[in-house]
Order: structure tokens, then sequence, then C-alpha cells
């Protein structure tokens, strides 16, 4: 099943919403980079029925590159995460019936 | 940043869309997002990031109130991975 990608977003917006191509492809773009310039900002972006955006601290870790072994700093960071809200929990559990894995 | 904020955001951006549009042209791009993953179908946005199914296998769980032992089944979760861009600019 292949992915869902911005041009599938922007063709809904065009078949849904009857915004032109272009109008539909901008918006798309614009969506995406509002959320990202409030995370940018330091703000959570709380989507209801869908789920929240939010933002944590790492502190910083001694790592390691699995391949060699060699151990590396793993710097402080400030990183995205995501919570789904229960809406969107529920409609992922009805529909899970058919795709149970083993 | 709400919903409605987003929606703010967007229409002053956009003032040859009525407001209206720019609500529902929200709503359906939302409403797109959960039906994708609601039938396991993986999105992937460049710049943005990835949203997939992670599986959670059953397990036994207890009831914190009363220490009873409960079967829990196994679940999907819905999963975001950020994208390049976004942790980067997230992370200055």
């Amino acid at each position: 099943m292949s992915s869902l990608t911005k041009a599938d977003l922007a063709e809904a917006l065009f078949n849904e919403l009857g915004l032109n191509k272009r109008e539909a492809k901008e918006f798309v773009e614009l969506f995406f980079e509002k959320i990202r310039e409030a995370l940018e900002r330091g703000e959570p972006v709380k989507l209801s029925g869908f789920g929240n955006f939010g933002l944590r601290n790492k502190n910083p870790r001694p790592g390691r590159n699995p391949k060699t072994g060699e151990e590396i700093p793993i710097s402080a960071r400030r990183v995205v995460t995501f919570r789904a809200s229960h809406k969107l929990k529920e409609r992922v559990e009805q529909n899970a019936g058919s795709r149970r894995q083993p | 940043m709400t919903k409605s904020e987003l929606i703010q955001l967007l229409a002053a951006k956009q003032p040859q869309l009525d407001y209206r549009d720019v609500e529902l042209a929200v709503k359906e791009l939302l409403e797109q997002l959960s039906t994708a993953l609601a039938s396991g179908k993986r999105i992937e946005v460049r710049g943005f990031g990835s949203f997939s199914l992670h599986y959670r296998p059953p397990r036994v769980g207890r009831n914190p109130k009363t220490g009873d032992t409960v079967q829990v089944p196994d679940k999907h979760v819905p999963h975001f991975k950020p994208g390049k861009e976004l942790r980067e600019r997230v992370d200055d």
C-alpha cells in the first residue's frame, strides 16, 4: 500500500473543495509550514480530533555508533513528540481487526 | 497553537480564500490524514515527517488499583517521526 503524500492531500482539496491545483498545492505546503513555525517557536500544536505535537528537551547522553562500536556523545537537544488524540486512536483500533499481525 | 489559531494564520496568508473555505480545507486535510492512518496507510511529508502505525503485542497488565492481572489485547498505535528539516529547525 503506497503512502499518502502532499500530492494526495492537494488532490483532495482540489476534488472535495474545488480549490484550483495551484492553490491546493500552496495550501498544503503552508499548512505544514505553519505547524513547523509554531514548533520552531517552542509552541505546542493542538489539533483537536487528530493529536498534539509537543516539544521535549533531551539531556546529553553517551551514544555509540552501532556499526563500529565507537563511542560518540549525543548533545542536548529539543525534539518534537506526537500524541494521537483518543478519537484517532479509536479510529485506528476500529479498523485494525483486518490487519492483525501474527 | 490550536486548530482555530492555525486556521486564522492560514486565512491571513490566503486572502483570496473565504475564511469558511480555509476552515473546511484544514478539516479536510486532518480528515485525510486520519483516514489514511485508520486504514493502515503510512503518511510521508518531506521536510515535516512521517506517520505510521506501530504494533503493540498483547500483554498481561495489572489494574493499578486492585492489583488484579488483566489481559491487554494487541493494538496498533499512531506514531510520528519528525523529518530532517523539522528536526533541525526545532533544535537550533
